[in-house]
């Protein structure tokens, strides 16, 4: 499943990355396979959306979150 | 200077607060050698007496830089040769997201520089129920670490101490051996360019192509080895990141304590519902606008005011005191005026960045940031382009120094062409003017009037033209730079006024050095252009009146206007109204409208002045009301028509509204993208887009 498909309040575990340059930048912020992701909400229209990851709030946009696999 | 120290860490760790607390005002900023960046620089006295210059980096999450800012970073480090390579590096994170923070640590404690440990914001960590065993996390890195609040003047001298006991050979252990990475590239590399450090050479792999302390030689060398062993860039910066976490989570595990993560944000996640909320966050951000835009008009109005006085005053003063000639002239009229032009700038650029600088060191600006995402990127721009253009309505100068924030590079020269575009105040007293000779003062309905009807006309028609222009320019412009958000939401704090006054004067100041120098000259050439002729055209007209104004029983006011008409008109500028008179006549305009546009290069709001001067009325521009009578009436010499017709005023008002008229926007997208390029490829645009829009406008309604 598919980061950007979680409702907000939803959680999950990053497992993979399908894009390997966003992969890099993600990581550096972060969100690490294994990490709890939390959604916290989405962008009055609908994109971007805020999760909450590491300890921290973190944003991006729907199309970078459709690259992080998650359980 | 005794030691060279640069402060080092992730941008929201409170690195600038550090930064203000250990060199106060004692600090300037200028350009890395060889790299358009700025850098900040100041000095503070360590406890033993030595002084020492501290250095701020850009922010940045990891070594590997995403914009031309954070590739600083490494140059820095990297170059022992860079003037600016620290003797020590104090690395700042945010003690209550340590773990993040610790992945730059670890990539900066590879590369072999003496470095401290800084855990900022130490307080709030702790009021969130974060603890770190600051001792034990010294021992497992090797390095001095301190824990501080900079903001509250906690741990500073401790840090200072920390500064002066660092030895000049580096102590922290190695973080990850990165050579099982890429063995044999990363060996090859060691052997040519002479370094035992593995880590160094990885990153020159990496980002070698972007470092200037190269030769063409070694990089061609270098790119060799890195196409022979198929050094696959991405793939084992990845790798390089989950070994570096890997490693982080058993050097933290018994490090840090957590117990209260999830209260620590609930104040924050209670504001975010409000400020973010799809009717509420627009309504709060709307109304934000408003007070912010209403404040930059009816706040600076008094200061902008008293400054013009004051010029004006040395100017008459100057006048009466002074030897009259050409000196003189030239001083007052020309480098005064212009100093004038300048300094009635800084009251709004100071409003705009107090309240720019409010909205950012509270977390709102991320939040709006993130709500307008959405609609700014359809355009090829960026959440972050919001403020710098609504900011353009006052003034487009500090806009354009606000766009900065935009990391992305394509996304914020976009941000930085369509901001002129803006109307902003400067057009109003000529759309004013205009609008009242060709709109009749009549409502419609009782209650609309049709002149306020038309200004608002204006303001719609300079969004849609920016937000069109944008569109086209995301398809023009290219980058190999991909255009992506992922942003830290900051938590919410108290602004910090010191900041606050700090970013106020640091951005006026900027404004008046840099955009000074070119102002100052450019009004220097308008002054000699406007008060000097060919031939003796000058001497012709002064004996023409001289009769007249040595009767000293009539009043002569009205002669002096008259020679100083007739002087304009035989000016160069005046002799370049003619000239470009064929050019414009297509747009409805005469020469006299001519010498309106040349004179409002200097800044738009020139032209009511130089109408004032042409249509011999005295009393400059206060006198609107004659000045418009003047204009009603006058009529073109060849054809006998009134100048002035509904198809002119409406041909008028679109070139200034279009026009880039305004030299001191020039002058700062000059500095801004540091070179002639921009500037001149927006002068060209504007220009063509406000002559094309003026013709067909002119040629539809004549």
């Amino acid at each position: 499943m598919k980061l950007s498909h979680l409702k907000i309040g939803e959680t999950g575990t990053i497992v993979a990355f399908t894009d390997l340059e966003m992969s890099v930048k993600l990581m550096e912020m972060g969100c690490l396979p294994g990490e709890v992701v939390e959604v916290e909400r989405f962008a009055p229209f609908g994109d971007p959306m805020a999760i909450r990851v590491a300890g921290y709030q973190l944003c991006l946009r729907k199309s970078e979150a459709d690259v992080i696999i998650i359980q | 200077m005794d030691i060279k120290v640069a402060l080092v860490g992730n941008p929201n760790t409170g690195k600038s607060t550090l930064f203000n607390r250990l060199t106060g005002l004692n600090q300037k900023i200028g350009n890395f050698p060889g790299i358009t960046v700025d850098k900040k620089t100041g000095f503070t006295k360590l406890s033993d007496g030595k002084d020492a210059e501290i250095i701020d980096l850009p922010g940045t999450y990891s070594l590997y830089p995403k914009s031309k800012d954070e590739s600083i970073v490494f140059q820095v480090l990297a170059d022992q040769g860079n003037s600016s390579h620290p003797d020590v590096i104090v690395l700042v994170t945010d003690a209550s997201n340590l773990k993040r923070n610790m992945l730059l640590y670890s990539q900066v404690a590879d590369l072999g520089i003496p470095m401290i440990l800084a855990l900022n914001m130490i307080d709030l960590a702790a009021k969130g129920g974060i603890e770190i065993d600051v001792d034990k996390l010294a021992a497992k890195l090797g390095i001095q670490v301190v824990s501080i609040s900079a903001r509250n003047n906690i741990g500073i001298d401790k840090l200072k101490q920390a500064v002066t006991n660092t030895n000049k050979i580096a102590t922290q252990f190695q973080e990850v051996d990165v050579n099982f990475l890429a063995p044999e590239a990363i060996n090859a590399i060691k052997q040519h360019i002479n370094t035992d450090n593995d880590y160094y050479a990885l990153q020159v792999l990496h980002q070698h192509e972007h470092l200037t302390f190269f030769t063409e030689k070694d990089q061609v060398e270098i790119e060799e080895i890195e196409q022979s062993h198929q050094f696959e860039s991405a793939k084992i910066q990845a790798a390089e990141t989950i070994a570096r976490y890997k490693h982080l989570s058993t050097v933290l595990s018994d490090v840090v304590t957590d117990q209260g993560t999830a209260k620590k944000f609930s104040f924050s996640d209670r504001l975010d519902a409000i400020l973010t909320h799809k009717v509420w966050g627009f309504a709060i951000f709307l109304l934000i606008l408003f007070v912010i835009f209403n404040a930059i008009f009816a706040w600076s109005s008094y200061p902008m005011e008293w400054i013009e006085g004051t010029f004006g005053w040395i100017t008459s003063m100057g006048h009466e005191h002074l030897p009259a000639g050409m000196l003189t002239d030239l001083v007052l009229d020309g480098v005064v005026a212009g100093l004038g032009g300048i300094f009635v700038f800084i009251p709004q650029i100071a409003i705009l960045f107090a309240f720019i600088s409010i909205l950012e060191d509270t977390g709102y600006m991320s939040r709006v940031t993130f709500m307008m995402d959405k609609i700014m990127s359809k355009v090829g721009l960026n959440g972050k382009s919001v403020v710098p253009m609504i900011g353009g309505l006052a003034c487009a100068v500090p806009s354009i120094m606000a766009a900065r924030n935009i990391e992305n590079w394509k996304d914020r020269m976009i941000t930085i062409m369509v901001t002129p575009l803006i109307s902003c105040s400067a057009r109003l007293p000529v759309y004013i003017l205009l609008i009242s000779i060709i709109i009749p003062a009549k409502t419609i309905w009782g209650i609309i009037s049709l002149q306020g009807l038309a200004l608002m006309v204006m303001y719609l028609v300079s969004f849609v033209a920016a937000v069109v222009v944008a569109w086209v320019m995301k398809l023009i412009i290219k980058t190999k730079e991909k255009s992506y958000f992922i942003m830290e939401l900051p938590i919410y704090r108290m602004p910090r006024w010191k900041n606050v006054l700090f970013t106020m004067y640091e951005k006026s100041k900027t404004f008046v050095l840099e955009a000074g120098k070119v102002i100052i000259a450019i009004s220097i050439i308008l002054w000699v252009l406007a008060s000097f002729g060919p031939g003796n055209r000058f001497d012709n007209i002064d004996q023409k009146y001289s009769a007249a104004l040595a009767d000293t029983t009539k009043n002569t006011d009205h002669i002096k206007t008259l020679v100083a008409t007739e002087k304009l008109e035989n000016s160069y500028v005046g002799i370049l109204g003619h000239f470009i008179e064929p050019a414009i006549r297509p747009l409805g305009y005469d020469w006299k409208i001519g010498i309106g546009l040349i004179t409002s290069f200097a800044a738009r709001e020139a032209f009511v002045g130089t109408m004032a001067t042409i249509y011999s009325v005295d009393g400059g521009d206060e006198d609107s009301v004659t000045i418009r009578q003047r204009m009603e009436a006058s009529v073109n010499s060849k054809t006998g028509l009134p100048v002035y017709t509904f198809a002119t005023g409406i041909s008028l008002m679109l070139f200034y509204a279009f026009a880039m008229q305004c030299m001191s926007t020039v002058a700062i997208v000059y500095r801004e993208t540091k070179g002639w390029k921009w500037p001149v490829i927006q002068l060209a645009y504007m220009t063509a887009m406000a002559y094309v829009a003026a013709l067909i406008a002119y040629q539809l309604l004549k």
